[in-house]
């Protein structure tokens, strides 16, 4: 039973320290991003050790002495303030997006002295609706930060918010039925194995070759749900200053701020685990690879399982990466292009992909 | 789930229970509800039926509440302004405290007078995803549609009121 809980504990802590450590990390490849587009330097004021370095340690800066600057920041509440719930707003928007990594498997079966432990935090069946319902709840975040300031702009971020976020889920909800219609199953541990598989023996059977409109779907709603350009219209800055978090410094800003990186992490490893295989390598199994044309290559189990979870965190940080890419080329939205997009476009796009998949897969047998 | 576990969450379900009806702030007041309906959902998780809880969540906790609190902030109900209406009121506060007294007790007397026996195990699969669909969609798939039916009726309605105002 020990070993059980230590596992778990283990388990849990990879997990936790895999996404927070890419949401850090997106900090940087965001400010450095950035820079590469818009043709500039970016972050580069760390030149620790006097220029001895042949090297610039700008990563430093945005790794370290940023967040240390931030979350030692004074911490200003304003007068007119609910404090309870301006208190409560970072935790409640930060809070479910990080716990929606619990249920995303990060390898296959890691076999330890004849114990047979999951890469997957919490196994559950219906590991898709809890994805889906966790990342619903950051929703409370955005509204309660909003009101609990008693500032026109933060409430007026907070509503738009709260609408764009709610139109947003069903699409992406929607969106995602075609792939569990395909696997046939909510675990996603099983979507994961089940994409291990190969279409004529060559091509890998990913969820992007069956669903590659649910993935379009899933990755616009994805990234309208983590509220950034195209798509910042709660914080819109030139109209609403921060939008919902406009009252809030330190290291309750911070926190907003994080929420809204770890958000980009979710979306892309759900992804990931839906449309991209998961932690599948191309013709890699338990005991190594096996290409088509009859040729294998036999691999030690840890080998295996760390070429799982390397090729997991690889997907994620490429889709990462492209996320970060939509943010700085396309311009914002109008709300009602916003409301049109969700509503006219992807909930209709997304009930079509529903039927033509549901029609094919009841001609397949 | 063992005793400790269940009472530890019973107790914290029946606090936010509470604090939804007697907290004076409306927005609170929901954030409660917002609590106690996600703690529930804990409590069929540990019965094992994890669709039932992931509904709970999803329909519940994620988009009606949300929509509730929605039209509170914009009504914008002040502490003063709900506490000035709750004063005019002396005579429905007996009225209410001697009905839920009533109620109380007769619980009570229930509670003491009725044996409980210890519950049976859940069948296997309950509140799965296949017996919840194997309910929805096989079970009484006539009543479902006709509920699905009732929803779009509601939603024509909705939408033809809100347009005879606009005009």
């Amino acid at each position: 039973m020990w070993a059980d809980a230590a596992i778990a504990a283990v388990k849990s802590l990879v997990m936790l320290l895999l996404a927070l450590n890419l949401t850090v990390l997106l900090l940087w490849v965001e400010r450095k991003g950035s820079a590469l587009i818009q043709d500039r330097i970016g972050a580069n004021r760390a030149n620790i050790f006097g220029g001895i370095l042949p090297f610039n340690l700008g990563i430093v800066n945005t790794l370290i002495a940023d967040p240390i600057k931030m979350f030692t920041k004074e911490d200003v509440i304003p007068a007119g303030a609910d404090k309870l719930l301006h208190f409560f707003g970072p935790f409640l928007a930060v809070f479910p997006v990080l716990v929606t990594f619990a249920a995303v498997p990060f390898g296959d079966v890691l076999v330890i002295g004849g114990r047979e432990i999951n890469l997957q935090v919490a196994e559950l069946n219906v590991g898709i609706l809890y994805v889906l319902a966790m990342p619903g709840l950051s929703v409370y975040g955005v509204v309660l930060g909003g009101w609990a300031t008693n500032s026109r702009w933060s409430l007026l971020g907070a509503i738009r918010g709260s609408a764009q976020m709610i139109s947003y889920e069903i699409a992406m909800g929607l969106g995602l039925i075609g792939a569990i219609l395909v696997f046939g199953t909510l675990d996603l541990q099983a979507i994961a194995r089940a994409q291990g598989a190969t279409i004529w023996g060559v091509i890998p059977a990913w969820g992007i070759i069956y669903q590659p409109l649910g993935f379009l779907i899933f990755l616009v709603a994805g990234i309208a749900e983590t509220k950034r350009v195209p798509f910042d219209l709660p914080e819109g800055e030139s109209e609403l200053t921060s939008g919902y978090f406009t009252e809030y410094s330190g290291s309750k800003q911070a926190t907003y701020m994080m929420s809204d990186f770890a958000e980009i992490v979710v979306v892309s490893a759900l992804a990931t685990t839906l449309f991209f295989g998961a932690w599948q390598v191309p013709y890699l199994a338990r005991d190594g690879f096996h290409f088509p044309g009859g040729f294998a290559l036999a691999l030690p189990q840890v080998v295996v399982v760390v070429m799982q979870v390397a090729s997991f965190v690889l997907k994620v940080l490429i889709l990462c990466c492209f996320q970060i890419l939509v943010r700085w080329s396309l311009p914002r939205y109008r709300y009602d292009q916003l409301m049109d997009l969700g509503w006219k476009t992807l909930l209709p796009l997304a009930l079509a992909n529903v039927l033509i998949t549901a029609i094919v897969i009841v001609l397949a047998g | 789930m063992g005793p400790v576990t269940f009472f530890l969450l019973a107790t914290a379900l029946v606090v936010s229970a509470l604090t939804v009806v007697v907290h004076p702030n409306p927005v609170k007041s929901a954030m409660a509800l917002v609590a106690t309906l996600f703690l529930l959902a804990v409590e069929f998780v540990f019965l094992g039926a994890h669709m039932i809880a992931a509904l709970q969540v999803i329909v519940y906790a994620g988009a009606i509440m949300v929509l509730f609190l929605f039209v509170i902030m914009l009504l914008n109900l002040s502490d003063e302004e709900a506490e000035a209406r709750r004063r005019g009121r002396a005579l429905f506060r007996i009225g209410a405290w001697i009905g839920g007294g009533v109620l109380a007790a007769e619980l009570a007397a229930l509670f003491l007078r009725v044996p409980f026996p210890a519950p049976a195990a859940p069948p296997a699969g309950y509140g799965g995803a296949e017996s919840v669909a194997t309910a929805l969609f096989v079970d009484y798939a006539l009543p479902f549609e006709l509920t699905s039916i009732l929803l779009l009726i509601a939603v024509i309605g909705t939408v033809v009121l809100a347009q005879r105002r606009a005009s």
